[in-house]
Protein backbone atom coordinates (compact mmCIF):
# COMPACT_ATOMS: atom_id res chain seq x y z
CA UNK A 1 0.00 0.00 0.00
CA UNK A 2 1.71 2.96 -1.19
CA UNK A 3 0.61 5.07 2.08
CA UNK A 4 2.47 3.41 4.06
CA UNK A 5 5.62 4.31 1.94
CA UNK A 6 7.62 5.22 5.19
CA UNK A 7 8.18 1.38 5.86
CA UNK A 8 8.55 0.59 2.70
CA UNK A 9 11.09 3.15 2.70
CA UNK A 10 13.27 1.09 4.94
CA UNK A 11 13.09 -2.24 3.29
CA UNK A 12 16.23 -3.44 1.75
CA UNK A 13 16.34 -3.21 -2.17
CA UNK A 14 17.57 -6.12 -3.95
CA UNK A 15 20.08 -5.70 -5.60
CA UNK A 16 18.78 -6.66 -8.70
CA UNK A 17 22.19 -6.94 -10.49
CA UNK A 18 23.26 -10.01 -8.63
CA UNK A 19 20.25 -11.72 -7.17
CA UNK A 20 18.10 -13.70 -9.61
CA UNK A 21 14.43 -12.35 -9.29
CA UNK A 22 11.40 -13.27 -10.97
CA UNK A 23 10.55 -10.37 -13.79
CA UNK A 24 8.09 -7.81 -12.56
CA UNK A 25 6.22 -7.19 -16.47
CA UNK A 26 7.67 -9.67 -19.08
CA UNK A 27 7.24 -8.86 -22.60
CA UNK A 28 7.65 -12.10 -25.18
CA UNK A 29 7.42 -11.78 -28.62
CA UNK A 30 5.41 -8.55 -29.37
CA UNK A 31 5.40 -7.32 -32.63
CA UNK A 32 2.61 -5.01 -34.24
CA UNK A 33 1.98 -4.31 -37.63
CA UNK A 34 -0.90 -1.10 -38.47
CA UNK A 35 -3.33 -1.68 -41.08
CA UNK A 36 -3.69 -4.97 -42.97
CA UNK A 37 -1.37 -7.79 -41.78
CA UNK A 38 0.16 -8.75 -44.92
CA UNK A 39 0.61 -4.53 -46.48
CA UNK A 40 0.32 -2.69 -43.18
CA UNK A 41 3.15 -0.77 -41.48
CA UNK A 42 5.64 -3.16 -39.21
CA UNK A 43 5.84 -1.14 -36.20
CA UNK A 44 7.37 -3.55 -33.32
CA UNK A 45 8.74 -6.63 -34.63
CA UNK A 46 9.47 -9.19 -32.32
CA UNK A 47 10.45 -7.25 -29.02
CA UNK A 48 11.27 -9.41 -25.89
CA UNK A 49 12.18 -8.10 -22.58
CA UNK A 50 11.90 -8.61 -18.93
CA UNK A 51 11.94 -6.45 -16.36
CA UNK A 52 12.81 -6.85 -13.20
CA UNK A 53 10.70 -5.37 -9.78
CA UNK A 54 11.87 -2.21 -8.61
CA UNK A 55 14.29 -1.29 -12.05
CA UNK A 56 14.39 1.37 -14.18
CA UNK A 57 15.00 0.73 -17.63
CA UNK A 58 15.05 3.12 -20.42
CA UNK A 59 13.90 2.91 -23.67
CA UNK A 60 15.92 4.94 -26.29
CA UNK A 61 15.73 5.06 -29.99
CA UNK A 62 14.80 7.12 -32.93
CA UNK A 63 11.60 9.09 -33.65
CA UNK A 64 8.96 7.03 -35.66
CA UNK A 65 10.61 3.64 -34.08
CA UNK A 66 7.52 2.54 -32.59
CA UNK A 67 8.33 3.64 -28.68
CA UNK A 68 4.68 4.83 -28.28
CA UNK A 69 3.17 1.86 -29.94
CA UNK A 70 5.07 -0.40 -27.46
CA UNK A 71 3.47 1.52 -24.63
CA UNK A 72 0.05 1.70 -26.00
CA UNK A 73 0.16 -2.01 -26.15
CA UNK A 74 1.71 -2.71 -22.74
CA UNK A 75 -0.52 -0.49 -20.92
CA UNK A 76 -3.54 -2.62 -23.08
CA UNK A 77 -4.56 -0.50 -25.07
CA UNK A 78 -3.90 -1.69 -28.27
CA UNK A 79 -3.86 -5.78 -28.55
CA UNK A 80 -0.63 -6.85 -30.61
CA UNK A 81 -0.59 -8.50 -33.51
CA UNK A 82 1.17 -11.09 -31.79
CA UNK A 83 3.06 -11.43 -28.38
CA UNK A 84 1.86 -11.45 -25.14
CA UNK A 85 2.88 -8.96 -21.79
CA UNK A 86 3.08 -10.54 -18.13
CA UNK A 87 2.23 -8.82 -14.66
CA UNK A 88 3.85 -11.12 -11.73
CA UNK A 89 3.59 -14.14 -14.09
CA UNK A 90 0.00 -13.38 -15.17
CA UNK A 91 -0.94 -12.82 -18.58
CA UNK A 92 -2.22 -8.77 -18.90
CA UNK A 93 -2.07 -8.73 -22.87
CA UNK A 94 -4.72 -6.27 -23.76
CA UNK A 95 -5.85 -5.74 -20.26
CA UNK A 96 -5.89 -1.90 -19.42
CA UNK A 97 -5.81 -0.63 -16.17
CA UNK A 98 -3.09 -2.58 -15.17
CA UNK A 99 -0.14 -0.78 -15.04
CA UNK A 100 -0.17 2.49 -14.69
CA UNK A 101 0.67 5.05 -17.95
CA UNK A 102 1.73 8.89 -17.97
CA UNK A 103 2.41 10.80 -21.54
CA UNK A 104 4.28 13.56 -22.68
CA UNK A 105 1.02 15.86 -22.43
CA UNK A 106 0.36 16.49 -18.85
CA UNK A 107 -3.80 15.78 -19.81
CA UNK A 108 -5.17 17.21 -17.00
CA UNK A 109 -8.52 18.00 -16.49
CA UNK A 110 -8.75 21.66 -16.98
CA UNK A 111 -12.58 21.98 -15.01
CA UNK A 112 -10.65 20.13 -11.69
CA UNK A 113 -8.58 21.63 -9.34
CA UNK A 114 -5.16 19.93 -8.98
CA UNK A 115 -6.21 17.87 -5.92
CA UNK A 116 -9.40 16.51 -7.90
CA UNK A 117 -6.70 15.88 -10.49
CA UNK A 118 -4.39 14.17 -8.73
CA UNK A 119 -7.63 11.77 -7.59
CA UNK A 120 -8.34 11.27 -10.81
CA UNK A 121 -6.97 7.97 -11.03
CA UNK A 122 -8.05 6.37 -7.42
CA UNK A 123 -11.83 7.88 -8.60
CA UNK A 124 -11.93 5.68 -11.32
CA UNK A 125 -11.00 2.74 -9.73
CA UNK A 126 -13.62 3.06 -7.15
CA UNK A 127 -12.39 4.96 -4.12
CA UNK A 128 -15.05 7.40 -3.16
CA UNK A 129 -13.88 11.11 -3.30
CA UNK A 130 -13.36 12.16 0.11
CA UNK A 131 -11.69 9.06 0.83
CA UNK A 132 -9.21 9.63 -1.94
CA UNK A 133 -9.06 13.70 -1.54
CA UNK A 134 -7.55 12.63 2.17
CA UNK A 135 -4.98 10.29 1.02
CA UNK A 136 -3.73 12.50 -1.98
CA UNK A 137 -3.22 15.90 0.13
CA UNK A 138 -0.26 14.32 2.11
CA UNK A 139 1.10 13.90 -1.16
CA UNK A 140 0.76 17.27 -2.57
CA UNK A 141 2.48 18.49 0.57
CA UNK A 142 5.04 16.36 0.32
CA UNK A 143 5.87 16.31 -3.27
CA UNK A 144 5.74 20.42 -3.77
CA UNK A 145 2.15 20.86 -4.73
CA UNK A 146 0.74 21.33 -1.06
CA UNK A 147 -0.22 25.24 -2.28
CA UNK A 148 -1.44 24.23 -4.92
CA UNK A 149 -4.42 22.06 -4.39
CA UNK A 150 -7.14 24.07 -5.13
CA UNK A 151 -5.83 25.85 -8.39
CA UNK A 152 -6.87 25.03 -11.63
CA UNK A 153 -4.29 23.18 -14.01
CA UNK A 154 -4.06 26.36 -16.30
CA UNK A 155 -2.69 28.17 -13.54
CA UNK A 156 0.41 25.91 -13.25
CA UNK A 157 3.50 26.35 -14.66
CA UNK A 158 4.68 23.10 -17.16
CA UNK A 159 7.20 21.48 -14.41
CA UNK A 160 3.89 21.99 -11.73
CA UNK A 161 1.43 20.53 -14.14
CA UNK A 162 4.05 17.48 -14.79
CA UNK A 163 4.29 16.69 -10.95
CA UNK A 164 0.44 16.60 -10.67
CA UNK A 165 0.11 14.09 -13.46
CA UNK A 166 2.94 11.79 -12.10
CA UNK A 167 1.37 12.35 -8.58
CA UNK A 168 -1.92 11.25 -10.04
CA UNK A 169 0.07 7.99 -11.87
CA UNK A 170 1.72 7.15 -8.86
CA UNK A 171 -1.52 7.14 -6.54
CA UNK A 172 -3.18 4.50 -9.19
CA UNK A 173 -1.51 2.40 -6.59
CA UNK A 174 0.12 0.12 -9.71
CA UNK A 175 3.69 -1.14 -9.07
CA UNK A 176 4.74 -0.68 -12.98
CA UNK A 177 4.55 2.52 -14.25
CA UNK A 178 5.10 3.79 -17.98
CA UNK A 179 6.39 7.00 -18.83
CA UNK A 180 6.61 8.23 -22.22
CA UNK A 181 8.64 10.70 -22.58
CA UNK A 182 7.21 12.45 -19.50
CA UNK A 183 9.67 15.63 -19.04
CA UNK A 184 9.96 16.44 -23.02
CA UNK A 185 7.63 19.38 -23.19
CA UNK A 186 9.60 21.42 -20.51
CA UNK A 187 12.47 23.49 -20.29
CA UNK A 188 16.13 22.28 -19.53
CA UNK A 189 16.53 22.98 -16.26
CA UNK A 190 12.83 22.11 -15.20
CA UNK A 191 13.52 18.97 -17.02
CA UNK A 192 16.67 18.22 -14.68
CA UNK A 193 14.96 19.61 -11.34
CA UNK A 194 12.08 16.97 -12.56
CA UNK A 195 14.25 14.08 -12.74
CA UNK A 196 15.57 14.61 -9.59
CA UNK A 197 12.54 14.18 -8.15
CA UNK A 198 11.68 11.43 -10.21
CA UNK A 199 14.44 9.10 -8.92
CA UNK A 200 12.91 10.21 -5.49
CA UNK A 201 9.73 8.78 -5.99
CA UNK A 202 10.91 6.15 -7.56
CA UNK A 203 12.70 4.92 -4.79
CA UNK A 204 10.21 6.03 -2.13
CA UNK A 205 7.37 4.06 -4.01
CA UNK A 206 9.56 1.24 -4.40
CA UNK A 207 8.28 1.31 -8.06
CA UNK A 208 9.49 -0.94 -11.18
CA UNK A 209 9.70 2.05 -14.26
CA UNK A 210 9.51 1.90 -17.78
CA UNK A 211 10.64 5.30 -19.18
CA UNK A 212 10.66 6.55 -22.92
CA UNK A 213 13.15 9.49 -24.10
CA UNK A 214 15.02 11.23 -26.68
CA UNK A 215 17.27 12.00 -24.59
CA UNK A 216 20.75 9.81 -23.64
CA UNK A 217 22.32 12.19 -20.88
CA UNK A 218 18.26 11.44 -19.12
CA UNK A 219 18.58 7.53 -20.08
CA UNK A 220 21.48 7.23 -18.38
CA UNK A 221 21.31 9.47 -15.52
CA UNK A 222 18.08 8.21 -14.39
CA UNK A 223 18.35 4.10 -15.21
CA UNK A 224 19.30 0.64 -14.45
CA UNK A 225 19.38 -0.24 -18.06
CA UNK A 226 18.94 1.33 -21.45
CA UNK A 227 17.03 -0.59 -24.29
CA UNK A 228 18.49 0.85 -27.43
CA UNK A 229 15.43 0.21 -30.14
CA UNK A 230 16.73 0.33 -34.13
CA UNK A 231 14.55 2.66 -36.43
CA UNK A 232 11.44 0.91 -37.74
CA UNK A 233 9.93 -1.14 -37.33
CA UNK A 234 11.06 -1.05 -33.50
CA UNK A 235 13.54 -4.11 -32.58
CA UNK A 236 15.82 -4.28 -29.66
CA UNK A 237 19.44 -3.56 -30.90
CA UNK A 238 20.80 -3.98 -27.75
CA UNK A 239 20.79 -4.01 -23.81
CA UNK A 240 22.54 -1.95 -21.88
CA UNK A 241 23.49 -2.42 -17.70
CA UNK A 242 23.77 1.32 -16.60
CA UNK A 243 26.85 0.54 -13.81
CA UNK A 244 26.73 3.62 -11.85
CA UNK A 245 25.93 4.23 -8.14
CA UNK A 246 23.24 5.20 -6.65
CA UNK A 247 21.90 7.59 -5.12
CA UNK A 248 23.42 9.49 -8.44
CA UNK A 249 24.14 13.08 -8.25
CA UNK A 250 24.42 15.78 -11.30
CA UNK A 251 28.05 15.13 -11.32
CA UNK A 252 27.77 11.77 -12.61
CA UNK A 253 28.16 13.38 -16.03
CA UNK A 254 31.95 13.95 -15.71
CA UNK A 255 31.87 10.38 -14.62
CA UNK A 256 34.25 8.65 -17.66
CA UNK A 257 32.09 5.54 -17.52
CA UNK A 258 29.09 7.88 -17.99
CA UNK A 259 30.90 9.31 -21.14
CA UNK A 260 31.32 6.06 -22.03
CA UNK A 261 27.74 4.41 -21.74
CA UNK A 262 26.77 7.98 -23.79
CA UNK A 263 29.24 7.37 -26.48
CA UNK A 264 28.35 3.63 -26.97
CA UNK A 265 24.30 4.79 -27.06
CA UNK A 266 25.16 7.80 -29.66
CA UNK A 267 26.89 5.34 -31.36
CA UNK A 268 23.80 2.83 -31.55
CA UNK A 269 21.40 5.42 -32.38
CA UNK A 270 23.30 6.64 -34.98
CA UNK A 271 24.78 3.48 -36.74
CA UNK A 272 24.67 4.35 -40.52
CA UNK A 273 25.33 7.44 -41.04
CA UNK A 274 27.57 9.24 -42.58
CA UNK A 275 30.11 11.17 -40.43
CA UNK A 276 29.30 15.01 -40.17
CA UNK A 277 25.51 14.12 -41.76
CA UNK A 278 23.57 12.87 -38.91
CA UNK A 279 22.89 15.58 -35.85
CA UNK A 280 25.63 14.03 -33.47
CA UNK A 281 26.61 16.81 -31.02
CA UNK B 1 26.03 49.65 -46.71
CA UNK B 2 27.18 49.49 -50.47
CA UNK B 3 29.77 52.45 -51.36
CA UNK B 4 28.35 52.53 -54.84
CA UNK B 5 24.72 53.26 -54.37
CA UNK B 6 23.57 56.77 -52.17
CA UNK B 7 22.49 56.51 -49.26
CA UNK B 8 18.59 57.84 -49.68
CA UNK B 9 18.17 61.18 -47.81
CA UNK B 10 16.85 60.65 -44.10
CA UNK B 11 13.46 62.65 -43.23
CA UNK B 12 13.83 64.04 -40.32
CA UNK B 13 10.58 64.64 -38.77
CA UNK B 14 10.14 68.04 -36.70
CA UNK B 15 7.66 66.80 -34.10
CA UNK B 16 5.41 63.54 -33.43
CA UNK B 17 2.07 62.97 -33.70
CA UNK B 18 -0.24 63.71 -30.88
CA UNK B 19 -2.88 60.22 -30.09
CA UNK B 20 -5.90 62.33 -29.00
CA UNK B 21 -7.30 60.67 -25.64
CA UNK B 22 -10.78 60.47 -25.12
CA UNK B 23 -11.63 59.48 -21.75
CA UNK B 24 -14.41 57.16 -21.63
CA UNK B 25 -17.90 57.89 -20.49
CA UNK B 26 -19.28 56.57 -16.97
CA UNK B 27 -21.92 53.96 -17.17
CA UNK B 28 -24.79 56.59 -15.96
CA UNK B 29 -23.80 59.30 -18.29
CA UNK B 30 -24.06 56.52 -21.57
CA UNK B 31 -27.10 55.39 -19.84
CA UNK B 32 -28.06 58.30 -19.24
CA UNK B 33 -27.66 59.37 -23.15
CA UNK B 34 -29.82 55.98 -23.73
CA UNK B 35 -32.78 56.59 -22.13
CA UNK B 36 -32.79 60.46 -23.77
CA UNK B 37 -32.65 58.99 -27.21
CA UNK B 38 -35.67 56.05 -26.67
CA UNK B 39 -37.46 59.05 -25.37
CA UNK B 40 -36.39 61.78 -27.96
CA UNK B 41 -37.97 58.64 -30.35
CA UNK B 42 -41.18 58.25 -28.45
CA UNK B 43 -41.99 62.20 -28.25
CA UNK B 44 -41.05 62.82 -31.99
CA UNK B 45 -43.80 60.14 -32.87
CA UNK B 46 -45.72 62.40 -30.61
CA UNK B 47 -45.52 65.20 -32.15
CA UNK B 48 -45.53 63.19 -35.87
CA UNK B 49 -48.60 62.04 -35.29
CA UNK B 50 -50.21 64.78 -33.44
CA UNK B 51 -49.02 67.22 -36.47
CA UNK B 52 -50.55 64.30 -38.66
CA UNK B 53 -47.32 63.97 -41.09
CA UNK B 54 -47.62 60.38 -39.90
CA UNK B 55 -51.37 58.80 -39.87
CA UNK B 56 -52.21 57.52 -36.40
CA UNK B 57 -54.51 55.16 -38.18
CA UNK B 58 -51.40 52.92 -39.04
CA UNK B 59 -48.91 54.36 -36.83
CA UNK B 60 -50.77 54.98 -33.53
CA UNK B 61 -49.29 57.06 -30.98
CA UNK B 62 -47.75 56.87 -27.70
CA UNK B 63 -49.81 57.60 -25.42
CA UNK B 64 -52.03 55.71 -27.15
CA UNK B 65 -50.02 52.60 -26.81
CA UNK B 66 -49.31 53.76 -23.04
CA UNK B 67 -53.34 53.90 -22.41
CA UNK B 68 -54.02 50.87 -24.18
CA UNK B 69 -51.27 48.97 -22.03
CA UNK B 70 -53.02 50.02 -19.22
CA UNK B 71 -56.34 49.21 -20.15
CA UNK B 72 -54.72 45.44 -21.24
CA UNK B 73 -53.53 45.24 -17.90
CA UNK B 74 -56.37 46.67 -15.51
CA UNK B 75 -59.38 45.07 -17.95
CA UNK B 76 -57.69 42.74 -20.25
CA UNK B 77 -55.99 39.15 -20.02
CA UNK B 78 -52.37 40.80 -20.13
CA UNK B 79 -51.15 38.21 -17.68
CA UNK B 80 -52.94 35.50 -18.29
CA UNK B 81 -51.30 35.96 -21.84
CA UNK B 82 -48.06 36.92 -20.68
CA UNK B 83 -48.00 33.95 -18.31
CA UNK B 84 -49.08 31.54 -20.98
CA UNK B 85 -46.33 32.12 -23.06
CA UNK B 86 -43.72 32.97 -20.86
CA UNK B 87 -45.07 29.27 -19.71
CA UNK B 88 -44.74 27.88 -22.92
CA UNK B 89 -41.52 29.53 -23.89
CA UNK B 90 -39.57 28.01 -20.75
CA UNK B 91 -41.02 24.44 -21.02
CA UNK B 92 -40.07 24.27 -24.53
CA UNK B 93 -36.95 25.99 -24.30
CA UNK B 94 -35.48 23.58 -21.09
CA UNK B 95 -37.22 20.55 -23.18
CA UNK B 96 -35.17 20.94 -26.66
CA UNK B 97 -32.39 22.26 -24.84
CA UNK B 98 -32.27 18.71 -22.84
CA UNK B 99 -33.38 16.56 -25.55
CA UNK B 100 -30.68 18.04 -27.84
CA UNK B 101 -28.10 17.78 -25.01
CA UNK B 102 -28.91 14.31 -24.77
CA UNK B 103 -28.84 13.75 -28.90
CA UNK B 104 -25.96 14.92 -28.92
CA UNK B 105 -24.00 13.72 -26.52
CA UNK B 106 -25.28 10.07 -27.00
CA UNK B 107 -23.91 9.93 -30.51
CA UNK B 108 -20.71 9.40 -28.43
CA UNK B 109 -21.70 6.21 -27.69
CA UNK B 110 -20.82 4.67 -31.07
CA UNK B 111 -19.06 6.01 -34.10
CA UNK B 112 -20.82 4.11 -36.77
CA UNK B 113 -24.76 5.28 -35.07
CA UNK B 114 -23.35 8.88 -35.21
CA UNK B 115 -22.54 8.34 -38.69
CA UNK B 116 -25.88 6.67 -39.01
CA UNK B 117 -27.40 9.79 -37.67
CA UNK B 118 -25.87 12.87 -38.69
CA UNK B 119 -27.28 13.52 -42.13
CA UNK B 120 -30.32 13.54 -40.29
CA UNK B 121 -29.89 15.71 -38.13
CA UNK B 122 -28.30 18.29 -40.67
CA UNK B 123 -31.32 17.87 -42.70
CA UNK B 124 -33.65 18.71 -39.94
CA UNK B 125 -31.34 21.11 -39.02
CA UNK B 126 -32.19 22.25 -42.82
CA UNK B 127 -36.13 22.18 -42.54
CA UNK B 128 -37.54 25.82 -42.01
CA UNK B 129 -39.09 24.32 -38.96
CA UNK B 130 -41.74 27.03 -39.06
CA UNK B 131 -43.05 25.54 -41.63
CA UNK B 132 -44.62 22.60 -39.40
CA UNK B 133 -46.60 24.81 -37.45
CA UNK B 134 -49.70 23.91 -38.72
CA UNK B 135 -49.05 19.78 -38.56
CA UNK B 136 -47.96 20.46 -34.98
CA UNK B 137 -51.18 22.28 -34.52
CA UNK B 138 -53.43 19.48 -36.40
CA UNK B 139 -51.08 16.89 -34.07
CA UNK B 140 -51.09 18.32 -30.60
CA UNK B 141 -53.98 20.84 -30.62
CA UNK B 142 -54.50 24.17 -29.75
CA UNK B 143 -53.36 24.22 -26.59
CA UNK B 144 -49.95 24.96 -24.95
CA UNK B 145 -48.80 21.59 -25.55
CA UNK B 146 -48.95 22.46 -29.07
CA UNK B 147 -46.75 25.75 -28.71
CA UNK B 148 -44.19 23.96 -26.35
CA UNK B 149 -44.01 21.34 -29.26
CA UNK B 150 -43.07 24.30 -31.92
CA UNK B 151 -39.96 25.88 -29.61
CA UNK B 152 -38.75 22.33 -29.29
CA UNK B 153 -39.02 21.28 -32.93
CA UNK B 154 -36.53 25.10 -33.41
CA UNK B 155 -34.33 24.32 -30.01
CA UNK B 156 -32.95 21.20 -30.18
CA UNK B 157 -31.27 20.92 -33.05
CA UNK B 158 -28.73 23.72 -31.97
CA UNK B 159 -27.84 21.99 -28.94
CA UNK B 160 -27.97 18.63 -30.86
CA UNK B 161 -25.47 19.79 -33.15
CA UNK B 162 -23.60 21.87 -30.65
CA UNK B 163 -23.46 18.83 -28.28
CA UNK B 164 -21.98 16.75 -31.30
CA UNK B 165 -19.36 19.46 -32.23
CA UNK B 166 -18.06 19.33 -28.53
CA UNK B 167 -18.05 15.75 -28.44
CA UNK B 168 -16.66 15.76 -31.51
CA UNK B 169 -13.84 17.67 -29.71
CA UNK B 170 -13.02 15.54 -26.90
CA UNK B 171 -9.57 15.43 -26.41
CA UNK B 172 -8.87 11.80 -27.68
CA UNK B 173 -6.01 11.71 -25.16
CA UNK B 174 -8.04 12.64 -22.00
CA UNK B 175 -9.90 9.74 -23.06
CA UNK B 176 -7.52 7.07 -22.99
CA UNK B 177 -5.75 8.10 -20.03
CA UNK B 178 -9.22 7.26 -18.48
CA UNK B 179 -9.28 3.74 -20.21
CA UNK B 180 -5.47 3.12 -19.19
CA UNK B 181 -6.41 4.38 -15.51
CA UNK B 182 -9.05 0.90 -15.85
CA UNK B 183 -11.69 3.23 -16.45
CA UNK B 184 -14.68 2.07 -18.35
CA UNK B 185 -16.76 3.56 -20.87
CA UNK B 186 -18.89 5.08 -18.25
CA UNK B 187 -16.20 6.78 -16.81
CA UNK B 188 -14.89 8.37 -19.86
CA UNK B 189 -18.51 9.55 -20.70
CA UNK B 190 -19.58 11.47 -17.15
CA UNK B 191 -16.02 12.40 -16.49
CA UNK B 192 -14.26 13.40 -19.58
CA UNK B 193 -17.09 13.79 -22.69
CA UNK B 194 -19.49 15.31 -20.77
CA UNK B 195 -17.04 17.94 -18.98
CA UNK B 196 -15.78 18.53 -22.25
CA UNK B 197 -19.08 19.29 -23.85
CA UNK B 198 -20.49 21.10 -21.40
CA UNK B 199 -19.52 24.58 -23.01
CA UNK B 200 -20.71 23.94 -26.13
CA UNK B 201 -24.01 22.67 -25.05
CA UNK B 202 -23.99 26.05 -22.88
CA UNK B 203 -23.24 27.90 -25.89
CA UNK B 204 -26.11 26.67 -27.37
CA UNK B 205 -28.75 28.29 -24.55
CA UNK B 206 -28.37 32.00 -25.83
CA UNK B 207 -29.53 31.20 -29.17
CA UNK B 208 -31.88 28.34 -28.22
CA UNK B 209 -34.27 31.30 -25.82
CA UNK B 210 -34.76 33.36 -28.54
CA UNK B 211 -35.58 30.38 -30.75
CA UNK B 212 -37.94 29.10 -28.35
CA UNK B 213 -39.84 32.28 -27.90
CA UNK B 214 -40.59 32.43 -31.62
CA UNK B 215 -41.55 28.98 -32.09
CA UNK B 216 -44.11 29.64 -29.61
CA UNK B 217 -45.45 32.81 -30.89
CA UNK B 218 -46.01 31.41 -34.26
CA UNK B 219 -48.06 28.48 -32.59
CA UNK B 220 -49.86 31.37 -31.09
CA UNK B 221 -49.91 32.72 -34.46
CA UNK B 222 -51.52 29.63 -36.35
CA UNK B 223 -54.32 29.02 -33.78
CA UNK B 224 -54.15 29.73 -29.93
CA UNK B 225 -56.75 30.90 -27.52
CA UNK B 226 -54.56 32.60 -25.28
CA UNK B 227 -50.98 34.44 -25.37
CA UNK B 228 -49.07 37.65 -26.90
CA UNK B 229 -49.11 35.64 -30.34
CA UNK B 230 -52.80 35.21 -30.03
CA UNK B 231 -53.08 39.22 -28.70
CA UNK B 232 -50.73 40.65 -31.25
CA UNK B 233 -52.63 38.83 -34.48
CA UNK B 234 -56.11 39.48 -32.93
CA UNK B 235 -55.14 43.55 -32.72
CA UNK B 236 -54.01 43.33 -36.21
CA UNK B 237 -57.35 41.96 -37.76
CA UNK B 238 -59.00 44.51 -35.82
CA UNK B 239 -57.24 47.31 -36.66
CA UNK B 240 -56.22 48.06 -33.02
CA UNK B 241 -52.68 49.48 -33.90
CA UNK B 242 -52.02 50.15 -30.14
CA UNK B 243 -52.82 47.04 -28.77
CA UNK B 244 -50.18 45.62 -31.44
CA UNK B 245 -47.69 47.77 -30.12
CA UNK B 246 -48.36 46.88 -26.42
CA UNK B 247 -48.11 43.30 -27.20
CA UNK B 248 -44.80 44.09 -29.12
CA UNK B 249 -43.87 46.33 -25.63
CA UNK B 250 -44.39 43.17 -23.75
CA UNK B 251 -42.89 40.74 -25.51
CA UNK B 252 -40.04 42.73 -26.07
CA UNK B 253 -39.52 43.60 -22.11
CA UNK B 254 -40.54 39.20 -21.66
CA UNK B 255 -37.48 38.37 -24.39
CA UNK B 256 -34.84 40.41 -22.41
CA UNK B 257 -36.13 38.64 -19.21
CA UNK B 258 -35.57 35.19 -20.92
CA UNK B 259 -32.75 36.58 -22.26
CA UNK B 260 -30.93 37.85 -18.72
CA UNK B 261 -32.31 34.65 -17.21
CA UNK B 262 -30.17 32.68 -19.62
CA UNK B 263 -26.86 34.77 -19.52
CA UNK B 264 -26.96 34.48 -15.79
CA UNK B 265 -27.33 31.03 -15.62
CA UNK B 266 -24.78 30.66 -18.50
CA UNK B 267 -22.38 32.86 -16.15
CA UNK B 268 -23.33 30.52 -13.34
CA UNK B 269 -22.68 26.82 -15.32
CA UNK B 270 -19.26 28.64 -17.07
CA UNK B 271 -18.19 29.87 -13.88
CA UNK B 272 -15.91 26.69 -12.97
CA UNK B 273 -14.70 26.43 -16.51
CA UNK B 274 -13.93 30.00 -16.34
CA UNK B 275 -11.80 29.84 -13.61
CA UNK B 276 -10.08 26.49 -14.78
CA UNK B 277 -9.14 28.88 -17.85
CA UNK B 278 -11.50 26.33 -19.88
CA UNK B 279 -13.72 29.29 -21.30
CA UNK B 280 -16.70 28.28 -23.34
CA UNK B 281 -16.40 26.92 -26.64
CA UNK B 282 -16.81 28.79 -30.25
CA UNK B 283 -20.49 28.34 -30.79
Amino acid sequence: MLWDMDVKRLAPVPDIRTEAVAAKLSVSGVSHRFGSQTEGVLAISDFSLDIRPGSFVSIIGQSGCGKSTLFNILAGLLPPSSGRITLDEADITGQAGMVSYMLQKDLLLPWRTVLDNVIFGMEIQGVSKPEARARAVPFLERYGLGGFADSYPGMLSGGMRQRAALLRTLLCNKEVILLDEPFGALDAQTRLRMQAWLLTLWRDFGLTVLFITHDVDEAIYLSDEIVVLSPRPGRIRETLLVDLHRPRGREIVTDPRFAALKAHCLALLFEGEAAGQGALP
Amino acid sequence: MSATADPAPVVVRKSGVLLKQTPAWSANRVAAIQVGLLLGVFILWEIAVRAEWMSNFFWSKPSDIARTMVIFFREGTAFQDTWFTFRATVIGFVAGSALGAVIGLSLWWSQNWARVWEPFIIVFNAIPKLALGPLIILMFGIGISSKIAMAIALTFVITALAAYAGVKSVDQDLVRLTYSLGGRRRDAFFKIVLPSAMPWIISSLRINIGLALAGVLIGEFISSQFGLGKVILYAGATYDIALIWAGIAILSALSMVLYGAVVWLERKLLRGLHAAGHVGAPG
